[in-house]
C-alpha cells in the first residue's frame, strides 16, 4: 500500500496527470474548436503555471524530492526526483507553456488538418510528457517519456498532413528522432558499468573506465543534439519547424531543445560524475560551429520560420559552447569559473525559451492574419498589426542580444567566463579557446544582423502586397500569450541578480560552486571578483529612456514643433513603391555573397529583354549532398543487397525454412 | 542372426513402407496417383498404430489408430479428389528440380535423418526406436517434394505427409503423443486442408490457373 503525502513532487505529478485528462477532454468534443480552444487551453495553460510555481518552490527550497510509482516494468518501477536541476527545466516547462498554451487557445482554426480535440490531445500529452522527461529518474521511464515526446510532437508536426512536404519534414524529424533515441538507450546501457540496474542512482554509483565513461559522454552528445539541433545532426530542425503550427514550433523549439540540454547536463555533469577536461571540447566546438551555421543560414533565409529555425540552432550552439565551456573549467578543476559558464548557459536556456517561444507566436499571427510566410510579400505591418508588432519587437530586440533585455545577460555571463580561458592549466587549448570568443561575438552580432532583417521586413517599411491591407490584429487570447512571453524577456532582462541567485542552487547541485556576487548592491550584476566588470540593467534602461525621452523633447521644443507623416523609408525623395525597397534576398546577399563556399545556390537570373522578369533563388545546405545523401544511398545499397533474399516464389521460402532446418538439426547432431 | 519377434518384424516392414510411399510421392507427378498414395500412407500408419496398440495394449492407441483411418485415409483423400475434378488439375507441370536429383537429394536426405535420430534411438526404450529415423526422413522428404512442385495441390499433399511423419515420430520414440495433443492436431490438419481448399478456389480465379509462379509477380519491386 502506498501512502501519497502532499509533497512538491507528488503535486508535479499531478499536474503532468492533469495535462493528460485535459487531452483527453479534447476527445469529448473532438470536431469543437469553441470548446478546445476557450476552454480546455487555457485550463492547461492554467496548469503550466501552477507547475512552474510548484517547481519555483522546489527551486528556492533546494531540496531533493524523491518518489516510486508502482507502475513500469516488474523489477523496474517507475522512479522519479525533483532535484534544483529539473526544477529549473520545470520552471521553465510551466512558464513557457502557459504563454504558449493561452496563445494556442485563440489560434487554432477551423480546417486546419488535424481535429481540434486531436491537437488537444496531442499538444497536452507532448507537455505531460516533457514533464516526465524532467522528473524521470531511471533510464526506462526517461526513455519512455522520451519517445512519447517525439511521437506526439510527430504528430503536431504533421498536423495538415495533407500537404506532401509536412510529411516529408515530419518523417525527416522522426528519423531523427529515433537515430538519436537508439544513441540514447546506448549511452544507458554504457552507464549502468554491468550493475545492470538502471536506476540513476545506480548509474551515478557506477564506476567506469574513462574509455567507457568517454563513449558514454560521446553518446549522449549525439543523442542530445540530435534533438537540440546541434550541427551536424540538425537537419530536421529547419524543415520541422516550419512545418508545424505556430504554437507547437514555438514549443519545440523553446522548451522541447531545452529538454535535450537538460538530458546532456544530466548525463555530463550529474551521471557521469566528474568528467575529464577535454571531453568539452567536443560540445564546445560543435556549439561554436552551430553558433556560425545557424546564424549564417538564417541570414539568407525569406522564410520567416525557417528564418527562426535556423536562429534556434545559434542558440543551441550558444547553449552547447556553455556547456563545453563548463566542462572544460569543471575538468581542470576550476571551480567557480565553471559555475559561471553553467550559470550562463541555464540562463541562456531560459532566455531562449522565452525570447524564441514568442517570436514563433508573433510569425503565427503574421501568418493567420496575412496568410503568408514568405518574407517577400510582408512588409508595414506595424500599423495594420501593433500589439504584435511591438510585443515581437521585445523579443527582436533581447534575442539580437541587446540591454536591457534578457539575451545580453546570458551572453555576457558567457563571454566573461570565456575570459578565464588563460587559467587552463593545458597549453594550446588555453590559446585557442579565446578563439572560440571571437566566433561567438561574430555570432552575436549577425544575430543582431538576421533580427533586423526579420524585422524590418516583416513590420516595417511599406507593405509589398495589396492584400497586406486587410491583415487584422490577433484576438485577446493570443495577446495575452504574447505579453506574458515579452513580461518574462524583460524580467530576465532586469532582474539578473535575483535570477542568478536562484540558479545557484543547480550550480551547487551540479558543479559545487556558486557564483558569487562581488558587488553590494542589489542592482548591479558583479560576477568576477577581482576583475572590474559589472552591469546594471536598470541604470542603463533608466538611461536609454531618459535619452530618448530627452531627445523627442529637445526635437519637440527647438525644432518644427509638429508631427509630419511621410511615406516609410522613401528619405524625402518621394515617389517611394513597395517594390523599391530592400528585400530578405537583398538585405541577406552581403552575407551570401561573404560566405559562398558555405551555401549551394540555385539562381535563376531573367534575361534582361524578358518583360515579366522573376528572379528566383534556392539555397540548400551542403551538408545535405556532403554527407546525408552518401549515407542514404549506402542504407539503400544496403537494403537492396538484403532484398534479394525476397525472391517471391514460395518454393524459395520453403527452402529457405528446410535449409534453416538442417542446418539447425545439423548443429545439434554436432554438439 | 537374432530372431525378432513376429509383431516387431511387422512394425518395421510398416515403417519400411512409409518410407517408399515417402520416395514413391517424391517421385510422383500425377495428382491423383499422389493423393492415392497418401491414402496408402495413411492406412499404413493406422496399421502400424494398430500392431502397436495391440502390443503395448495402450488404450489410447487404439482410438488414435481409428482416428487416422477416418481421417487420412477416408475423409481427406476423398475432399482431395473432389478438390481435383472441381479445379481439373491431374499433373503438376515439370518440377522445379528433375526426378532423379530429386531422388538423391531424398536418399542424402535419409542418411542424414538416420545419423540425427540415433541419439533418440539410443536413449529411447521403446520397442518401435528403430523407425525413429524413418519418421524424421518422412518428414524430410515431405518438406523436399513441397520445395520442388509448382502446383498448390501437391503442395498440400505434401504438407500432409509431413504430418504422417510426425505423428509416426511421436508414436516411435513415445507410444504417441497425449489424445488431446492429438485430436488437436487432427483438428488443425482438418482445419488447413479446409481453408485451402478454399484458397485454391480464389488463386485459380485471381490467375485462372494453380501454378503458383503466378504468385511471383506478388514480390516487392524495387
Amino acid at each position: 500500500m502506498i501512502t501519497i503525502s502532499p509533497t512538491l513532487l507528488t503535486g508535479c505529478v499531478a499536474l503532468l496527470c492533469g495535462w493528460v485528462v485535459v487531452g483527453l477532454a479534447g476527445l469529448l468534443r473532438p470536431g469543437s474548436l469553441r470548446f478546445a480552444g476557450r476552454t480546455l487551453f487555457p485550463l492547461g495553460a492554467l496548469l503550466g503555471l501552477a507547475l512552474a510555481l510548484l517547481a519555483g518552490a522546489s527551486l528556492l527550497g533546494g531540496g531533493t524530492e524523491r518518489l516510486i510509482l508502482p507502475v513500469g516494468l516488474p523489477d523496474l518501477p517507475m522512479h522519479l526526483r525533483l532535484d534544483p536541476l529539473s526544477s529549473l527545466f520545470l520552471v521553465l516547462l510551466g512558464a513557457s507553456s502557459f504563454g504558449i498554451s493561452v496563445f494556442a487557445g485563440g489560434y487554432f482554426r477551423q480546417g486546419e488538418g488535424a481535429l481540434p480535440g486531436l491537437l488537444c490531445l496531442q499538444y497536452h500529452l507532448f507537455l505531460a510528457s516533457m514533464g516526465a522527461v524532467l522528473l524521470a529518474d531511471d533510464a526506462y521511464g526517461f526513455l519512455v517519456a522520451w519517445e512519447v515526446m517525439a511521437l506526439s510532437s510527430y504528430f503536431l508536426v504533421t498536423t495538415q498532413h495533407r500537404i506532401p512536404e509536412i510529411r516529408r519534414a515530419g518523417f525527416l524529424y522522426l528519423l531523427m528522432a529515433h537515430v538519436g533515441a537508439i544513441c540514447l538507450l546506448l549511452c544507458f546501457g554504457v552507464l549502468q558499468g554491468g550493475s545492470w540496474l538502471f536506476t540513476f542512482d545506480a548509474m551515478r554509483a557506477a564506476h567506469l573506465s574513462p574509455g567507457w565513461a568517454a563513449a558514454a559522454f560521446l553518446l549522449a552528445l549525439i543523442g542530445f543534439g540530435a534533438k537540440a539541433g546541434l550541427v551536424p545532426v540538425h537537419v530536421w530542425l529547419p524543415e520541422a519547424h516550419p512545418a508545424a503550427p505556430s504554437p507547437v514550433s514555438a514549443l519545440m523549439s523553446g522548451v522541447m531543445l531545452k529538454t535535450a540540454v537538460y538530458g546532456m547536463l544530466r548525463v555530463g555533469l550529474d551521471l557521469l560524475g566528474r568528467p575529464a577536461w577535454w571531453w568539452g571540447l567536443a560540445p564546445l566546438i560543435l556549439g561554436l560551429l552551430s553558433i556560425f551555421y545557424g546564424v549564417l543560414f538564417a541570414a539568407v533565409q525569406t522564410d520567416m520560420k525557417r528564418l527562426l529555425a535556423y536562429s534556434s540552432i545559434e542558440n543551441i550552439g550558444v547553449v552547447f559552447t556553455g556547456i563545453g565551456l563548463t566542462i572544460v573549467f569543471e575538468g581542470s578543476g576550476l571551480e567557480t569559473v565553471a559555475a559561471l559558464a553553467l550559470l550562463a548557459t541555464l540562463y541562456h536556456c531560459l532566455n531562449h525559451s522565452f525570447m524564441k517561444s514568442l517570436l514563433f507566436l508573433g510569425t503565427g499571427s503574421v501568418l493567420h492574419a496575412t496568410g503568408e510566410r514568405n518574407l517577400g510579400r510582408l512588409g508595414g505591418l506595424i500599423h495594420r498589426m501593433p500589439w504584435v508588432a511591438w510585443l515581437t519587437l521585445v523579443g527582436t530586440l533581447a534575442i539580437a542580444g541587446l540591454p536591457p533585455l534578457n539575451g545580453f545577460v546570458s551572453e555576457w555571463l558567457l563571454l566573461q567566463s570565456f575570459l578565464f580561458a588563460d587559467h587552463l592549466p593545458h597549453a594550446f587549448v588555453n590559446l585557442l579557446i579565446p578563439m572560440g570568443m571571437a566566433l561567438v561575438v561574430l555570432g552575436a552580432a549577425l544575430a543582431g544582423y538576421v533580427m533586423v532583417k526579420f524585422y524590418g521586413v516583416i513590420f516595417l517599411g511599406q507593405p509589398r502586397e495589396a492584400s497586406l491591407d486587410r491583415a487584422h490584429d490577433c484576438g485577446w487570447l493570443e495577446r495575452i500569450g504574447l505579453l506574458w512571453l515579452a513580461l518574462g524577456c524583460l524580467a530576465l532582462g532586469l532582474f539578473p541578480l535575483q535570477v542568478i541567485r536562484v540558479l545557484g542552487a543547480v550550480t551547487g547541485q551540479l558543479i559545487g560552486a556558486t557564483v558569487p556576487q562581488a558587488s553590494s548592491h542589489w542592482w548591479l550584476l558583479a560576477p568576477v571578483p577581482g576583475r572590474p566588470v559589472s552591469y546594471g540593467p536598470l541604470v542603463f534602461l533608466t538611461a536609454t529612456l531618459a535619452v530618448v525621452f530627452l531627445t523627442v523633447l529637445a526635437v519637440r521644443l527647438t525644432y518644427h514643433q509638429r508631427v509630419r507623416r511621410a511615406p516609410a523609408w522613401d528619405c524625402g525623395f518621394g515617389g517611394l513603391t513597395p517594390r523599391m525597397q530592400d528585400t530578405a534576398e537583398g538585405f541577406g546577399q552581403p552575407i551570401r555573397h561573404l560566405f559562398q563556399s558555405f551555401f549551394e545556390i540555385e539562381r535563376e537570373l531573367p534575361a534582361p529583354a524578358d518583360r515579366a522578369p522573376r528572379y528566383r533563388i534556392a539555397i540548400r545546405e551542403r551538408i545535405w549532398r556532403l554527407a546525408y545523401e552518401p549515407l542514404s544511398n549506402a542504407v539503400e545499397r544496403l537494403a537492396n543487397v538484403a532484398a534479394r533474399v525476397q525472391q517471391g516464389r514460395i518454393s524459395v521460402y520453403l527452402f529457405y525454412g528446410f535449409a534453416t532446418l538442417i542446418v539447425l538439426l545439423a548443429v545439434a547432431l554436432m554438439s | 542372426m537374432t530372431h525378432l519377434p513376429l509383431d516387431q518384424q511387422m512394425l518395421d516392414s510398416c515403417a519400411a513402407l512409409l518410407l517408399l510411399l515417402s520416395f514413391a510421392m517424391l517421385s510422383q507427378r500425377r495428382i491423383v496417383t499422389l493423393v492415392n498414395l497418401y491414402a496408402l500412407q495413411g492406412a499404413v500408419l493406422a496399421a502400424a498404430t494398430l500392431l502397436l496398440a495391440w502390443r503395448t495394449g495402450e488404450g489410447h492407441l487404439y482410438l488414435s489408430a481409428a482416428l487416422t483411418l477416418a481421417l487420412k485415409v477416408a475423409f481427406l483423400p476423398w475432399l482431395l479428389h473432389r478438390l481435383i475434378r472441381r479445379l481439373e488439375v491431374y499433373w503438376d507441370t515439370e518440377p522445379l528440380l528433375n526426378v532423379s536429383g530429386t531422388m538423391l537429394a531424398g536418399l542424402l536426405i535419409v542418411v542424414f535423418a538416420f545419423a540425427l535420430a540415433q541419439p533418440i534411438t539410443l536413449l529411447s526404450s521403446t520397442a518401435t526406436r528403430s523407425a525413429v529415423g524413418i519418421a524424421v526422413s518422412v518428414v524430410l522428404l515431405a518438406f523436399l517434394m513441397m520445395i520442388t512442385r509448382r502446383k498448390a495441390m501437391s503442395q498440400v499433399v505434401g504438407f500432409l505427409s509431413m504430418e504422417n511423419g510426425v505423428f509416426f515420430g511421436a508414436m516411435s520414440a513415445s507410444y504417441g503423443m497425449p489424445m488431446v495433443v492429438e485430436l488437436g492436431v487432427a483438428l488443425d490438419v482438418l482445419v488447413a486442408v479446409l481453408v485451402l481448399g478454399v484458397f485454391f478456389f480464389q488463386i485459380r480465379e485471381r490467375f485462372e490457373s494453380l501454378d503458383l509462379h503466378h504468385l511471383e509477380s506478388l514480390k516487392e519491386h524495387e
